[in-house]
């Protein structure tokens, strides 16, 4: 057995923070279908395999590596980190092989509960490689909590290579309760092969969220659409750098949405690059307030103000 | 009964206040439909907003079943049971057609509320999960729009030109559809137009021009009087230009 980790079954040692935490940023309830890894405060509590999954535990550095057989199909993979102590710093390295032609969910997620003073952060470092005609749906989800001063930091980077026909859809999200993340996503997607990242993001009080997208559409008739939706609300700033470099016959669509409330500062500087006669790419950008008719409409329905203003927040980050 | 006692509405332009609406007076019975119709810019929509409490009244009073509700503001008159369908709906990034069903329903959705959706003329598998966004034509979002009214169990009921981009298929589905809300429920219906085959479906028809009622009444007795009254006007305008 890999140091630090724990047997499988342990997952019962869970604490209620923890399952809670758990819950919101991987929607698990008790032992999830399919192969997991569950990692607690820096160390592996628990782990499954399945007869297409192998999760191994890297020996250089902290992380796992992540095998799906090529062909497997329907295969759901649950990867969530929880910081639950105040102070903590974990940084992780992992990667992932999706073989050619599988078909593979990744559930991810790191949450942190501080309930101390001082700072608990987390940098994840993904590595991605979809191989030929495989897909992948990856969902990764962000979160913190607390109630004492320290803040919560989580600084992901993810690397992706989509082979040739290899398909990958992430949806990155950011819930709530995260005073300062720097998300860094790099992309280089092959011939025929296809990305579509959705980014989410809520921020409140003085939080700072920068996200940096930047793909690669290298291959003929390589696709990339980035779409990114966030709602910066008091003192919050948000920053965002999606950019698409097409560098053969290519599609890409860069599309950010933000809504802007009291005091919140928001930046969005999309780019794209066509560095190929055939490349099509397309990007909008924009930043305003909730509209007025929006809320009107809401409260002819019976809503009231706060509830209108929640439903449209709710929607646009759904 | 909804009564507008005296009712003004000024609203600030961008040369200083504006009256749109100016001494209205109006008693309008449940179980009836009426339509309001008139020139462009009249005010039939400043009248319609300011029942709904998005536009605030200058003077006057709004009386709901003989209860004032005049300082109420859009919320709560939504929930005494008043409704209004936007002549130009807004739409939502992320808002699904399915929720905003359930919103106007008050509960989670089920098949019957589905059918208000088949009573505009839409599938609702097509449409429930679909976002109420810029990936809907006009016309589609102008009847989410009134199926979200039509999901509501209101005493005044509100639709601000339901024909406007809609097709001709939906639009007699929409005709049926009105008849049946009619014939079925108490609800006092108010439909602004000037299509003629929405003007028929009127018990009463009240002509709103320069801010004003000019005429109220039976359909039958108002019909003629209006072509012929605004013909004439038309026709006098047109003369003096020409002279």
């Amino acid at each position: 057995m890999p140091c630090g980790l724990q047997r499988k079954g342990d997952v019962k040692m869970l604490s209620d923070i923890d399952k809670h935490m758990l819950d919101i940023i991987a929607d698990m309830h008790g032992t999830p279908p399919g192969a997991y890894n569950i990692r607690r405060n820096g160390v592996g509590v628990d782990r499954s395999i399945t007869a297409n999954v192998e999760i191994r535990t890297k020996g250089d550095k902290p992380g796992i590596d992540v095998v799906v057989k090529p062909g497997a199909r329907e295969e759901t993979i649950h990867i969530p980190v929880i910081l639950t102590a105040g102070g903590m710093h974990d940084r992780v390295y992992n990667t992932f092989d999706i073989g050619a032609g599988a078909d593979v969910t990744v559930i991810a997620g790191c949450g942190i509960h501080n309930p101390g003073d001082k700072d608990s952060q987390h940098d994840g470092v993904h590595n991605f490689i979809i191989r030929r005609g495989a897909r992948m749906r990856y969902v990764e989800k962000h979160y913190g909590e607390g109630k004492g001063s320290g803040k919560n930091i989580l600084n992901p980077k993810t690397i992706v290579v989509v082979e040739e026909d290899g398909y990958a859809e992430m949806e990155l999200v950011q819930i709530s309760g995260v005073d300062s993340t720097l998300r860094e996503t790099e992309a280089r997607v092959l011939d025929h092969g296809h990305l579509y990242v959705t980014e989410r993001m809520l921020t409140d009080g003085e939080q700072f969220a920068e996200s940096r997208i930047i793909v690669e559409l290298a291959g003929q008739d390589a696709s990339t659409q980035i779409i990114s939706r966030s709602v910066a609300r008091d003192n919050s700033r948000q920053i965002y750098y999606p950019r698409v470099i097409g560098l053969n016959r290519c599609r890409g669509h860069v599309e950010c949405d933000a809504i802007i409330m009291h005091g919140a500062k928001v930046r969005s500087i999309p780019e794209i690059s066509a560095q190929h006669a055939e490349a099509e790419l397309v990007h909008e950008a924009a930043i305003g307030k909730i509209a007025g008719e929006q809320m009107i409409k809401l409260m002819t329905l019976g809503l009231s103000e706060k509830e209108a203003e929640d439903t449209i927040l709710e929607g646009f980050l759904r | 009964m909804l009564e507008i006692i005296e009712l003004s509405v000024t609203l600030e332009g961008k040369n200083g206040p504006v009256e749109i609406l100016r001494d209205i007076n109006l008693k309008l019975e449940d179980h009836l439909l009426y339509v309001f119709t008139g020139p462009n810019g009249g005010g039939k929509s400043t009248l319609a907003k300011a029942i709904m409490g998005i536009y605030p009244v200058s003077a006057g009073k709004i009386l709901l079943n003989g209860q004032d509700i005049t300082s109420l503001d859009i919320t709560e008159r939504a929930r005494l049971g008043i409704g209004y369908s936007f002549q130009q709906p807004p739409r939502f990034k992320g808002l699904t057609v399915g929720k905003m069903m359930e919103i106007a329903c008050g509960k989670k959705r089920t098949c019957t509320d589905c059918n208000y959706l088949f009573n505009v003329g839409l599938c609702p598998q097509d449409y429930i999960n679909r976002e109420i966004d810029s990936s809907l034509s006009g016309g589609e979002l102008k009847r989410i729009e009134i199926a979200t009214l039509l999901a509501r169990n209101l005493k005044v009921a509100i639709y601000d030109e339901p024909e406007a981009g809609i097709d001709l298929w939906s639009f007699s589905r929409l005709i049926e559809t009105f008849n049946n809300l009619h014939q079925d429920y108490d609800t006092t219906i108010i439909l602004i137009s000037h299509q003629e085959r929405i003007i028929q479906l009127a018990d009463e028809i009240i002509l709103v021009a320069d801010g004003n009622v000019k005429q109220k009444g039976k359909k039958e007795e108002i019909w003629p009087l209006i072509m012929q009254d605004y013909t004439c006007t038309c026709r006098a305008d047109c003369n003096e230009r020409v002279m």
